[in-house]
């Protein structure tokens, strides 16, 4: 009976495990924002700390710079994904992107963003395979094609990371609104297939995707590791801005630093909401265009453009690792050669002992954090179907909370409810500031495999003799074993990807490999550099490989033929 | 014969058992019944009704997995104890769906293995009474193997195995046959309903199919798309075995 009664006190559990942080976090950041912080001597609300931020050289610059990569990339992104998807459904490319996306989403943005400062920069791999013989360059060109001024850079890497996660879940939504009978319909109405599925298919996926989209542009917007490696640094987009004052020896720039996050929360707010108008304006437009009747071509042209894209997008992001590992064992390689004229692995051995434990704190902290939320992911969802619960939209906004709500614009209160805590700066704040982000999206990645999974097979479990423990951990478990490691999968990646819980929880004791790489950034030696960002890609990647392997060497040799996810009716 | 010698009748007997929504927009409304009946040991008796009629939550009101959005009351007797106070698992009642649906993470001696009591000790044992019990289905050549490769007819065998060797003291048949070829369809239905009778289980049948009620050779129950009684209502106030009121 006591077991019971947790189970069910588990999704209040859950929730408050990652909203209060998110919630108080955000209040200790508004309150510095208007001037009230005692530890520093602020005791009463002004506005003081919003003048000075409004004063402040290239504030203008920096939030434009962060619209125009944020609003394009999303964009960019959203589009590519939905013609994409309309142009290629049912296709082999379909099949052959999706296995694909998953192992692409577990590459840390940090890693992304390496491997693509290292193909476009002007001395980079792309310019040394083509120069000096195609284009007479015997020196880099002194173009700004990474850290440019108007941040397309950071928004070509915020592209190639946002594409895998939207077709996923569009994917995923997908299979929910029945789409292939929606497009049968509309095809045997003379529709070609691009318009048919944007006319019979989107209307329907697009409510499905509507919190990922927003997730995204919250993302975009507020990215601080990417931006730190891609984007200009003087000024640099607000986020990192903020992340500056934050860090700045004068404690006064803490209260701006709290007025600038708090700005950093209503741009995203702001965005969402104007997002959410065009979605209005685009519906009503859309309406008329649906009720026209035009019924489209063959869709040949939007099919090669799309997948011509998307298989770029691939192979920036694929070769990209690629370079990030020649980088790592190169011992020579002058400009302009198109490979390295001597490999070594000097750096990795020179690098060992700090690998060794930089890695560790990561390895560590994201097994931790993803038993941990698989754990309470698991709870929620057993004590939902036993007691016939279904999570309400209301709860969904709430469990995307922590993905909409810039990190930067509550971390700092967070830190400062930590250090009264008296954790700060320790184990426990620093599992805990990343299972904030690891939790949803173990949730989104195991919440639809466990709800479909035939709930007769437990009920027949049931009628068999085994009690509810039973049946879970004998029936369930086991029959869900792929997705469940799959999950733990995403919530390792999601914890190593980390960068500013780590920076903000750690305080400074804890480095990850992300903190580690990100901070290299600023120095310049491509070869450590590529250790870092080469072994940060490397332990999500194992972690989906193991995720994958794993079932199989459980099950022995038969598992391929028995089938380890059923998904009957 | 008063109610107080029915309930110590054996076999399973449902007493105005009804079933309706738990809350919502249609909360409290009825789904199905009053619906009373007697099954006795060793009796099929068969419940016929359109789809969507309630059949299937009677099984579920009678297993203990009703869905939480509806709630059942009435009285469930099984060999003269009321049932209804019990988790599923404490009421020893087996049941058969539409899909066999063994465990496609075990092999065939593991699904039977689930099933089989606790009780029963001892490695060796356990695994002579799985033998025992594929032997006589004529399936011995089946015992490591995975379920997923046996054909629709092993696989059903093997499910109302499964579901025997819990030792249930009352069988619910929840459509098994309709997924079965013609062919298969008649010779499973005679093996379920020959252990049935030969264990001498209470035994209760959900279907559509007439062909499957004939087979069943027991009283009848109909029901309409309402959830009500539709026909074969008798009036004889006894419940004497098999006897529907």
């Amino acid at each position: 009976m006591r077991r019971r009664s947790l189970l069910t006190y588990l999704p209040v559990i859950t929730l408050g495990a990652f909203l209060a942080p998110v919630g108080a976090g955000l209040i200790g950041t508004w309150l510095p924002a208007f001037g009230y912080f005692p530890t520093l001597g602020g005791k009463s609300l002004s506005l003081a700390p919003w003048k000075t931020l409004f004063a402040q050289p290239g504030l203008a610059e920096s939030l434009r710079l962060t619209l125009l990569s944020g609003v394009l990339a999303t964009l960019a992104a959203f589009l590519l994904t939905v013609f994409f998807l309309a142009a290629c459904h049912g296709g082999r490319v379909i099949l052959a992107v999706r296995g694909l996306m998953a192992p692409l989403i577990a590459v840390p943005h940090a890693a992304v963003a390496f491997g693509i400062a290292f193909l476009i920069a002007p001395s980079g791999w792309l310019v040394r395979l083509v120069s000096p013989w195609a284009t007479g360059w015997d020196l880099p060109p002194d173009v700004a094609t990474v850290q440019d001024s108007n941040a397309l850079a950071l928004t070509l890497a915020l592209i190639v990371k946002e594409v895998p996660f939207l077709i996923l879940m569009t994917l995923a939504a997908l299979e929910q609104v029945r789409a292939d009978e929606r497009l049968a319909v509309a095809r045997s109405l003379g529709y070609g297939p691009v318009v048919a599925w944007l006319k019979a298919v989107l209307p329907a996926v697009y409510r499905q995707i509507r919190l990922p989209i927003y997730a995204v542009l919250a993302f975009s917007l507020s990215v601080v590791d990417m931006a730190l490696i891609l984007a200009p640094l003087s000024p640099p987009p607000l986020a990192v801005q903020v992340l500056r004052w934050f860090n700045d020896p004068d404690l006064t720039m803490r209260f701006v630093a709290a007025a600038g996050a708090t700005l950093q929360l209503l741009l995203v707010v702001g965005a969402i909401g104007l997002w959410r108008l065009g979605e209005v304006v685009v519906a009503r437009l859309g309406c008329a265009w649906i009720a026209g009747g035009q019924r489209g071509g063959d869709g040949r042209v939007t099919r090669a453009i799309s997948a011509g894209l998307l298989q770029a997008l691939v192979m920036l992001a694929s070769a990209g690792l690629f370079v990030l590992a020649m980088w790592s064992v190169t011992r020579r390689w002058r400009y302009p050669d198109a490979l390295p004229s001597a490999l070594s692995l000097d750096t990795w051995s020179r690098q060992a002992s700090d690998l060794l434990s930089t890695g560790g704190v990561t390895l560590i902290t994201g097994l931790v954090a993803a038993v941990i939320a698989l754990l309470l992911v698991l709870g929620c969802l057993e004590n939902e179907w036993r007691r016939g619960l279904t999570l309400s939209n209301r709860a969904l906004w709430l469990l995307y909370a922590p993905l909409l709500v810039p990190q930067v614009a509550f971390l700092f209160g967070t830190q400062v409810l930590a250090i009264q805590a008296g954790i700060d700066a320790t184990w426990v704040a620093l599992v805990w500031s990343h299972l904030l982000f690891v939790l949803p999206y173990v949730f989104l990645t195991l919440a639809d495999p466990y709800r479909a999974l035939d709930e007769r097979y437990a009920r027949t479990a049931l009628c068999l003799g085994a009690g509810p423990a039973r049946v879970f951990w004998q029936v369930k478990l086991p029959m869900l074993l792929r997705p469940v490691l799959f999950a733990l999968a995403v919530g390792f990646a999601v914890s190593v990807t980390q960068y500013l819980p780590t920076l903000f929880a750690g305080g400074g004791r804890f480095a990850t490999l992300t903190t580690e790489a990100v901070s290299l950034s600023a120095g310049g030696d491509r070869r450590v550099m590529g250790v870092y960002a080469f072994l940060q890609a490397l332990l999500p990647l194992l972690a989906f490989v193991a995720a994958l392997a794993l079932p199989r060497l459980l099950a022995g040799p038969q598992a391929g033929r028995r089938g380890l996810q059923p998904r009957t009716a | 014969m008063s109610v107080i010698d029915v309930s110590r009748e054996h076999g399973l007997i449902l007493s105005r058992v009804e079933i309706s929504r738990a809350a919502g927009p249609h909360g409290g409304r009825r789904i199905l019944g009053p619906v009373s009946l007697t099954v006795p040991p060793g009796e099929v008796v068969t419940v016929m009704g359109p789809s969507g009629c309630g059949k299937s939550s009677l099984l579920a009101l009678i297993c203990g997995t009703l869905a939480p959005a509806l709630t059942g009351s009435g009285r469930i007797l099984l060999n003269g104890e009321d049932i209804s106070p019990r988790p599923p698992e404490q009421r020893h009642i087996g049941i058969l769906f539409q899909d066999d649906l063994l465990f496609p993470h075990l092999s065939v001696a593991g699904n039977l293995a689930f099933g089989l009591p606790r009780g029963l000790r001892g490695r060796r044992a356990r695994r002579d009474r799985i033998e025992a019990a594929l032997a006589e289905a004529d399936l011995s050549a089946f015992y490591d193997r995975d379920p997923t490769t046996l054909s629709g007819g092993q696989r059903a065998r093997v499910a109302l195995l499964r579901t025997l060797l819990s030792e249930p003291r009352a069988l619910l048949l929840d459509e098994p046959f309709a997924k079965l070829d013609v062919a298969l369809r008649d010779r499973f239905r005679s093996f379920v309903f020959d252990h049935a009778r030969a264990q001498g289980l209470p035994t209760l049948l959900v279907t559509h199919d007439p062909q499957d009620a004939a087979s069943a050779a027991g009283p009848r129950l109909q029901i309409d798309a309402e959830g009500r009684i539709a026909d074969g209502r008798r009036t004889g106030r006894d419940h004497r075995p098999g006897n529907i009121t």
